[in-house]
């Protein structure tokens, strides 16, 4: 087996990574400066930005103090569709040098934008994400986030190039291909959403590679919500170091924030994207370590400034300093976004929670689907599981116990019965990017 | 003897054993034979083929939850009784049944019989030491 060593990034300290180290008090100064001026600029730009501060009686100066962040008025996605396409741009079309857009599963995209400072911005926030879990000159990215539309292909890309590593711009799908590249190139970075990973990983031991043989020795996986078991699941099985990504489109993209070497939080790029947890349901600000959703400010975006962007993703601040001396503030991994819940006989229930059930027993692979259908006025929730070849048997009792084994255990996580179906390998349909985890049939008849 | 059976996750769905079946036809591997077990939901097919490494890495490679396992074949003479006096070996053993099925070579007068026993050692011990004959796998494989 060969030896995965690192690269030339890991060990040292990379220069790129500095402003992560700022003094507390140095840091709340800048994001103070840098808060007055965004908000200036967006409300001398900002159409729909200025009447909501002009209805609040508020203007630029009204911000004094970090703490005043608090009357500024909430941005949510539908401001960004209701504006759509540009409603929201703070630059005239000449200072805009890219443009992109959210996959739109539900109507209308999102549109946002960037000017070359911006994309200087965000390229710096990735180079401190790649550095921030080793990776650096020397490593063989492989970067099979979709390019395109979607931010996820670019803003690694940009990240991974500017910081001397050698980028391979794969984009997604075509797994033989991923494979037989990661083998052939020596890749020693991968960077995709976790569900791709464990099919590249599912699809590699189907073609008898080994990941323990490979080079390959961090991934970088985000884009969607995953869990912390499904991590140890899938270290377990490839032997590389998985770190969660964050970012979103309406912030800058990947790079709002990742985790460092201690993998306990994600610290997020606060000198660029001001994070506050709230109650989303009184709007007001949650207690050190409670948890809420999560509300970003863009400090320094020039084309389209968000001002307390309600993100619908539920976490909660990592009270005290980080091992790794970094004085950015840490968010918990995203295990739930608002959106994704949905409710079953009265029970909120995330896809996630599903995830850490199924993951509690022994030998299952998180390839799962739910599946909502309504039966004589009664909501009726179905968890396809697949079976894999480390929990088959031949005898018929040993799969009925694994099937009660997972019906008992979800019964535990949620508190509402699912009936569990046992599905053949790849019955699930595989995704290239994010997983589609929820199939709800309820309102189609 | 012990011999390889092959066991196959299917969903319990219609057309779901024609796929396993035409893979294996299409590669030449006869199926000697099989016994399928299913609840509502979801059944394993047990197979007993001409070929079980071949088999085997067919089924697995077009993506087949397969599991191989080891059975003992037993020869018994096809009259009443005939099961009855195999059964009677393990009535006072410690060794369990964990399930079985029967068929026959077309061989005059014989009956086969395929057992699956938690601890198939022991078992076939059982049967030597009584003298009843444990069929070897080039016997069921090459008919």
């Amino acid at each position: 087996m060969m030896t995965k060593t690192a690269g030339h990034g890991l060990g040292g300290f990379n220069p790129v990574s500095a402003p992560d180290y700022l003094p507390v008090p140095l840091l709340r100064d800048l994001q103070l400066a840098r808060l007055q001026q965004i908000v200036r600029r967006a409300y001398e730009n900002v159409g729909h930005f200025r009447k909501q501060m002009d209805a609040r009686g508020l203007n630029p100066d009204s911000i004094k103090s970090l703490q005043d962040i608090s009357k500024l008025p909430f941005t949510v996605k539908n401001d960004l569709r209701d504006t759509y396409p540009f409603g929201l741009f703070a630059s005239p079309m000449g200072d805009i040098v890219r443009l992109h857009a959210s996959s739109g599963t539900t109507g209308k995209p999102i549109v946002v934008a960037y000017t070359k400072d911006d994309v200087e911005v965000w390229t710096s926030a990735m180079m401190r994400a790649f550095a921030a879990c080793g990776v650096g000159s020397g490593d063989i990215i492989q970067n099979a986030y979709g390019y395109g539309l979607f931010t996820g292909g670019l803003g690694a890309h940009y990240g991974g190039e500017a910081l001397g590593a050698t980028v391979i711009p794969i984009s997604g799908g075509n797994t033989d291909r991923q494979i037989m590249v990661m083998k052939d190139f020596g890749v020693t970075a991968i960077a995709c959403t976790p569900s791709y990973f464990l099919h590249l990983l599912e699809r590699a031991s189907e073609l008898g590679v080994d990941f323990h043989d490979l080079r390959v020795r961090v991934g970088i996986f985000g884009a969607e919500p995953w869990s912390e078991t499904m991590r140890r699941r899938i270290e377990e099985m490839s032997g590389i170091k998985a770190y969660d990504i964050y970012g979103l489109s309406e912030i800058v993209g990947p790079g709002v924030g990742i985790e460092c070497s201690c993998q306990c939080g994600l610290h997020i790029f606060e000198d660029h994207f001001y994070p506050e947890i709230i109650d989303p349901v009184t709007n007001a600000p949650c207690a050190e370590g409670e948890e809420g959703e999560l509300v970003l400010t863009t400090l320094s975006k020039q084309a389209m400034p968000m001002i307390r962007y309600r993100t619908r993703d539920i976490t909660s601040f990592v009270e005290g300093p980080c091992a790794c001396g970094r004085t950015l503030r840490r968010i918990k991994r995203i295990g739930r976004r608002a959106d994704d819940m949905f409710i079953i006989r009265g029970v909120n229930v995330f896809p996630s929670q599903i995830e850490s059930a199924l993951l509690a027993v022994e030998g299952t692979l998180p390839h799962y689907q739910i599946v909502l259908t309504r039966e004589k006025g009664l909501d009726q929730m179905e968890v396809q599981v697949e079976v894999t070849a480390e929990v088959f048997s031949d005898r018929i009792g040993a799969l009925e116990a694994l099937h009660t084994k997972l019906e008992s255990e979800l019964e535990h996580t949620l508190g509402i019965r699912a009936e569990v179906r046992l599905v053949e390998p790849h019955a699930i349909q595989r995704s290239e990017g994010k997983a589609k985890r929820v199939i709800d049939k309820r309102n189609l008849g | 003897m012990k011999i390889h059976q092959l066991s196959l996750f299917l969903e319990n769905k219609p057309g779901q054993l024609t796929a396993p079946c035409r893979e294996l036809a299409d590669a030449g591997i006869d199926i000697r034979t099989l016994s399928l077990a299913d609840t509502q939901q979801f059944g394993i097919l047990r197979l007993i083929v001409s070929d079980w490494k071949r088999g085997y890495e067919l089924l697995r490679d077009k993506g087949y939850v397969v599991k191989d396992t080891e059975v003992v074949a037993i020869e018994v003479p096809d009259r009443p009784g005939g099961l009855l006096e195999v059964l009677k070996v393990f009535e006072k053993s410690a060794v369990n049944i964990e399930y079985m099925y029967a068929f026959t070579f077309g061989r005059g007068d014989k009956a086969v019989l395929i057992f699956r026993f938690d601890d198939p050692d022991a078992a076939i011990a059982l049967l030597n030491s009584a003298g009843i004959n444990v069929v070897g796998s080039v016997e069921v494989y090459n008919r």
